[in-house]
């Protein structure tokens, strides 16, 4: 069936090791391995990550008080706007399929790079100016776009949005759409063509599943973003009146065509954190996922469900048909309800430890919990028309949203850190940072179900004392401080390991998929063996022969793997 | 640690009984707690923080969000005690423990694949019900009223109530500015509406997406350019009477904050003399803004 040897295949020493390697600035800009890509693409998104998150602040901030002005209405609005475009385009996305993705799916595929390393090189580089073009909108005369970050239009056309910030806004998300685009066609080459010998798809480790799903979905919605986006800029630029009912053309179009690439864009941000969760849970449980084909197809049944959700967004337009994308909605609740199971199998009798990953794996589950019930909730179109575009929403999608990109995105940078550096975070502190985390996540978002649920809308900049949503905000508002206490031990950890470093050694989590089968960091490619590969284990087996799944190939009903695969190698 | 040698001695059997009873549990538990909170029908059921609705078709509503937060909560309940089960009983006791390596129950898997799309299912059919009521529009409403949102204010015109053209025109009369008076203060428009009586909404923008929302009728539509005609009207069947607050949800630029309206349900009677008042003044000024 297979043909690979039964001991490590050595690869050999990469030839150019000897010269002295470019470091510093100078690697940074012309670098096209994978591993320095995919880290700058965590450091910038990761920056991203706090400039949004700081904006965050200022608006709870804000809003702890009724009749507030800490900042203008006109600020308000730039600041919800930048927030969310911030937090969706060039935070949340980026930072796991352009920087997780790119760092750990070739290493997880036995790959010495991606398929195509200059593309790769590319993508962050369009990525990086797409997000600096957005965030400099803001020294522009009028500011920054403001008209909320799906740009509806036409409050987004030359007449009610004038100004270089909202075409500004436009180049970004064209930019940082191709980038993605293009890491989208490397994720899903390299995954279907370099793959090391053994490792058949159904052995491919369920994040790397996910990232190829991913990087599909993003084929499918980024390219119509993209052209919604152009027709938007010649509207506004060359009076094509596309989306203005004055010159013919349909307003209503541009929610259609966003939502039919924000829906699945919400799939793109949560399948890969999916993915993380799949990782972390089977090591920490010593145990291999449970489910694996299982969760396989729940993910492309999540994402085939995804491109006919779009317009469950419009249910409050009236032109839509209700029952259809109802239903849609109702039903991707099953696939995600099969992962949630999975998961809760995969700990089942296991061997729990709970290492800061873990802890926020775990976190996860909870926090997508919430948000994911409440999700089906407004796939009901009457509950829909109470609660649409209130803080109800808010609070679902952040609780999704937050629970995948920060609880899951920070279990996989706690879980992936020692891999990429060679260096632990501290345990402790990280631990710290999940408590103030979870707490400061429930503090914030449970008040703002309730105060959706009182009628108030979502991206006011203030409300008036007669109200009655002053308690609801303030306390919410601690919440949103306690999650910045959060990030703040997060960066004291990561500046506790830079000054006093504590080597990770190559496997320090005992873990089983193919990137802890070399060092920590890897080698330039990555590689210098690789162990057979049975199973998405292919290091667990190699590491404990005797403990291989069940109904593992190389048991062969004999109940042990053959000799040859008895070198152990710990960190 | 007896309990374990124990598991160790006679694992398959032990397993197989705990899923079963298990499963049991997961599958019986919330289909009953679903079929008490119908039968209650949703009188003694606490709100779960929602507006109880003033209209007939908030009221629809609310019974559906009863619902499907009651469903929410058992599913909610039992995942999360499916979660916090292993995070107690199966953490690591010694650093070379080494559980079983099973990885795959096809009929379990099967199992909570079906459960889900049968509460989906059933919840998607309440809906359609729920949905079908709160859509309908009635052949003769009492009174019909065109609503325009602009930036960023309001106008409601008094149509046509039973046959008779009325020509009363509300609208916002203060400029923006920031918020300082209750949401309910004159400067914003108020929607006088006769209580018991089925009104037909139309709704129209001037320039960009509004979202006509009443909190406490449980509803909200877009007022979206381009949208007219049938697909932007519907009705409310007014029940009870009070002062409501009404707000633009949809973001619509810089002074969306105060795109602010309120509702006043009173007797038809009450009604009637406003509108007579109003439909004096107006004519003596010609049709205009005026509260």
């Amino acid at each position: 069936m297979t043909l690979v040897a039964e001991r490590p295949v050595h690869l050999g020493e990469p030839e150019h090791e000897h010269h002295a390697a470019p470091s510093g600035f100078y690697k940074w800009v012309t670098s096209t391995d994978h591993k320095d890509i995919g880290r700058s693409y965590l450091i910038t998104s990761f920056v991203f990550f706090l400039i949004a998150g700081c904006m965050a602040v200022i608006m709870r901030t804000q809003l702890a008080s009724p009749d507030s002005s800490i900042v203008t209405q006109h600020g308000y609005n730039e600041l919800f706007t930048i927030h969310g475009s911030l937090m969706l385009y060039l935070f949340a996305g980026p930072f796991a399929f352009g920087g997780l993705a790119n760092y750990i799916v070739p290493l997880q595929v036995g790959a010495p790079d991606m398929a195509f390393p200059r593309l790769n090189a590319l993508s962050y580089w369009l990525y990086l100016t797409g997000g600096l073009t957005m965030v400099a909108s803001f020294l522009t005369v009028g500011g920054a776009a403001d008209f909320g970050w799906v740009a509806y239009a036409p409050l987004s056309d030359a007449v009610n949005s004038p100004g270089a910030g909202s075409d500004m806004w436009i180049v970004a998300l064209v930019l940082t759409g191709f980038s993605a685009i293009f890491t989208g066609v490397n994720i899903i080459t390299t995954v279907f063509y370099l793959r090391a010998p053994g490792l058949t798809m159904f052995r491919v480790p369920i994040f790397t599943w996910n990232m190829v799903v991913t990087g599909i979905l993003i084929l499918i919605a980024f390219p119509v973003l993209t052209a919604a986006l152009i027709m938007l800029w010649a509207d506004r630029h060359i009076g094509a009146h596309i989306y203005t009912v004055s010159g013919g053309g349909v307003p209503v179009l541009w929610q259609n065509l966003f939502w039919f690439f924000g829906h699945p864009e919400v799939y793109i941000l949560a399948l890969p954190y999916f993915g993380i969760v799949t990782e972390v849970i089977p090591v920490f449980s010593r145990k291999p996922t449970f489910g694996y084909r299982g969760m396989v197809f729940a993910t492309i049944a999540i994402a085939a469900l995804s491109t006919a959700v779009w317009a469950h967004h419009m249910f409050t337009t009236g032109v839509v048909l209700l029952p259809f994308f109802s239903l849609m909605s109702y039903l991707i609740a099953v696939p995600t309800g099969i992962k949630f199971f999975n998961w809760i199998g995969t700990m089942w009798r296991g061997s729990l430890v709970f290492n800061t990953p873990m802890l926020f794996s775990i976190g996860f589950l909870v926090v997508f919990l919430f948000g994911g019930v409440t999700g089906i909730f407004l796939a009901s179109p009457p509950i829909d028309f109470a609660t649409h575009d209130t803080y109800f929403v808010v609070a679902h999608f952040h609780e999704v949203l937050f629970g995948s990109a920060v609880f899951a995105g920070f279990s996989g940078l706690y879980y992936w850190y020692p891999k990429m550096t060679g260096r632990m975070l501290r345990d402790r502190l990280g631990k710290a940072s999940f408590w103030f985390m979870f707490v400061g996540f429930f503090v914030t978002f449970l008040p703002q179900y309730l105060v959706g649920l009182h009628g108030m809308p979502r991206r006011i900049a203030e409300y008036s004392q007669s109200t009655g949503w002053t308690t609801l905000n303030r306390i919410s508002t601690v919440g949103a401080y306690l999650l910045f206490i959060a990030v703040a031990i997060m960066l004291v950890n990561f500046w506790v390991s830079w000054r006093k470093p504590v080597i990770a050694g190559a496997n320090p989590w005992d873990a089983g998929t193919l990137e802890w089968g070399t060092s920590s960091p890897p080698p330039h490619h990555n590689f210098n063996s690789i162990p057979p590969i049975r199973s998405e284990r292919p290091v667990w087996d190699f590491n404990h022969p005797d403990h291989v799944a069940l109904g593992h190939p190389s048991t062969n009903g004999h109940g042990k793997v053959p000799a040859g695969a008895s070198e152990v190698e710990h960190g | 640690m007896a309990a374990r040698v124990n598991r160790l001695t006679d694992p398959v059997r032990r397993r197989s009984l705990g899923r079963h009873a298990r499963l049991r549990r997961i599958v019986t538990v919330p289909l009953l707690l679903l079929v008490g909170a119908i039968a209650l029908g949703g009188c003694q059921v606490p709100s779960f923080g929602a507006f109880r609705g003033a209209t007939t078709q908030g009221r629809t509503e609310f019974h559906l969000w009863q619902l499907t937060m009651i469903a929410g909560l058992v599913v909610t309940v039992i995942v999360f005690c499916l979660i916090v089960w292993p995070v107690i009983r199966h953490r690591r006791r010694s650093a070379d423990e080494m559980p079983r390596q099973f990885h795959e129950h096809i009929p379990l898997e099967i199992t909570y694949t079906i459960i889900p799309v049968l509460i989906v299912g059933a919840l998607f059919y309440f809906t359609v019900i729920a949905e079908n009521k709160i859509d309908d529009v009635a052949a003769h409403p009492n009174e019909i009223i065109h609503i325009l949102a602009y930036r960023w204010g309001w106008s409601f015109t008094y149509d046509d109530g039973n046959g008779q053209p009325q020509h009363v025109q509300i609208a916002t009369t203060a400029e923006p500015k920031l918020l300082a008076q209750p949401d309910t203060s004159t400067e914003y428009p108020q929607l006088v509406l006769p209580d018991n009586a089925t009104i037909r909404i139309d709704l129209a923008s001037a320039d960009v997406v509004h979202g006509f929302y009443i909190p406490e009728f449980n509803f909200s539509r877009y007022a979206q350019p381009g949208v007219l005609g049938s697909q932007q009207q519907f009705d409310f069947t007014t029940t009870t009477d009070g002062v409501f607050r009404g707000q633009c949800t949809q973001y619509c630029g810089l002074y969306h904050s105060e795109m602010l309206f309120s509702v006043r349900v009173e007797s038809s009677a009450k009604f009637q003399q406003w509108l007579g008042a109003e439909q004096a003044q107006q004519a003596g000024s010609g049709l205009g803004a005026s509260s």
